[in-house]
């Protein structure tokens, strides 16, 4: 297991995101092992690796949409539990995005926007709107803001998607596959919009198989395989020197593809 | 038949309907909460309502309506038979709009509840917001199904001595033995009531299949 960052994390910086020995299991089924991860305030993580190796379940627990069972999670200096409180107080900081943009289909994009701040932040109807209509001019969709989500491209969707959590103005972003389930063309429109994100100093942490985004835009990548982290490294080394067979295997396999 | 005759049916029928919508109502309102209990993610509460359910839709309704009235007599509550079937038609209603919307919930995406729990939303938002709108949606054809077999289901009502359509149909017709005209009227009735219903219910039915086309 490597744990490097956990151990070293950037001097001067304050650690956004702490993980330490964090497991989680389904049942039987041991779905993370001894996560220690770290991230920097304005650091861009991508995390990567095969289908069932525990990604999406490790940026999960981050928000506590998934429990786990052993080990410790800091957001911000706060120690997530399961005080629906804290939990509360800790989804406030960070935004997800999903594969499957979950917009709400009966509310138009801007209700979209607007629901979270007027609901958990107690914003004004005015405030709210606002807040929603800048975001989605800054992801380029503001002339869609009465529309219904599924009026709109799979890739304007994703956009709203992000629009909306940043509505709640958050420290960190976790992205769970958010260009998977687009189509080929769309997926740029997306990728450009979170590198506009990650340029302006936010704190992201990004489980994709773009790996083009991943060279461009990730301070590091982390490599996970059977719910562990394997490796993690700068792009630039992660991606000419791999240290770990299975990594080589898996770049092998996803450089291929691309 | 003369006027008197017809008139007699016309109260009897607004019985039939203010039973309907108390049983509407009533089951509506503990409905609502019977489909939250049962999606609630609490096991005693979750089987509790479940155990409710089982027995509401496995007994017929008649048998209910017997032992609202007569049960809660035996054991000292001498109830008006307005209450009483009140009572009995809100528990069958609950229990069967409690199943129809639990299941409606249930068919809400499950991302949209991660979604909102993402965006901080508490309980009462996501289902307020995010869930229920479009579990009623869902909902709606079966819901208005309920509900006209909830308006002939009133007919039971008669069993313990509550005057509605279909008893004040057999009344009259014991008095001016024309069983055939007076049922016949009876039937165009409750087929006036249910048979808008039905159509609405169809209607929203298209519009939906359309809308999540």
């Amino acid at each position: 297991m490597n744990s490097q960052s956990a151990t070293a994390p950037a001097q001067g910086a304050e650690a956004m995101i702490k993980m330490a020995g964090v497991e989680k299991w389904y049942g039987e089924f041991k779905a993370l092992t001894d996560i220690n991860l770290s991230v920097r305030q304005g650091e861009k993580i991508v995390l990567c690796g095969p289908s069932g190796s525990g990604k999406s379940t490790l940026i999960r627990c981050i928000n506590h949409l998934e429990p786990y069972q052993k080990g410790e999670i800091r957001v911000g200096g706060t120690v997530l539990s399961d005080d629906s409180r804290i939990i509360d107080a800790i989804r406030r900081e960070v935004g997800m995005v999903f594969q499957h943009f979950n917009l709400f289909p009966h509310l138009t994009v801007l209700e979209n926007c607007m629901l979270a701040p007027m609901r958990s932040l107690r914003a004004s109807k005015a405030q709210a709107e606002a807040t929603a209509r800048r975001l989605l001019g800054r992801v380029k969709i503001a002339e869609q803001a009465e529309k219904y989500p599924a009026q709109l491209s799979g890739g304007q969707q994703q956009r709203v998607a992000i629009a909306r959590a940043l509505c709640m103005q958050p420290k960190v972003m976790l992205f769970d596959e958010p260009t998977s389930a687009l189509d080929p063309e769309m997926v740029k429109e997306v990728l450009d919009t979170m590198t506009g994100l990650a340029e302006e100093g936010m704190t992201m942490i990004c489980v994709t198989h773009e790996m083009g985004f991943a060279r461009q835009v990730a301070d590091r990548v982390i490599f996970m395989a059977s719910g562990a982290i394997v490796e993690e490294a700068p792009p630039a080394e992660f991606f000419t020197k791999p240290r770990h067979e299975r990594t080589r295997q898996f770049l092998g396999e996803i450089l291929r593809k691309h | 038949m003369g006027a008197n005759e017809f008139l007699f049916l016309l109260i009897g029928l607004k019985w039939t309907i203010a039973l309907s919508v108390i049983g509407f109502v009533g089951g509506g309102v503990f409905g609502l909460g019977v489909a939250l209990a049962r999606t609630s993610g609490i096991p005693l509460l979750e089987r509790v309502t479940s155990g409710y359910i089982a027995i509401f839709q496995g007994t017929p309704l008649l048998m209910q309506l017997f032992v609202v009235y007569y049960g809660l007599a035996l054991i000292g509550l001498k109830l008006d038979s307005w209450v009483a079937v009140s009572i009995g038609f809100t528990l069958h209603a609950s229990a069967y709009l409690g199943e129809i919307w639990r299941g409606s919930i249930e068919a809400v995406p499950k991302g949209q509840t991660e979604a909102a729990k993402a965006l901080s939303l508490n309980y009462v938002s996501r289902m307020k917001d995010v869930i229920l709108p479009q579990a009623i949606r869902i909902s709606l054809p079966a819901t208005i199904g309920f509900l006209v077999q909830l308006i002939k289901g009133t007919s039971l009502a008669a069993i313990v001595g509550f005057t509605e359509l279909a008893r004040a149909g057999n009344i009259i017709s014991n008095q001016i033995f024309q069983p055939l005209l007076v049922f016949g009227i009876v039937g165009a009735l409750y087929f006036v009531m249910c048979w808008p219903l039905s159509l609405v219910g169809a209607r929203l039915e298209r519009q939906f299949a359309a809308a999540t086309r």
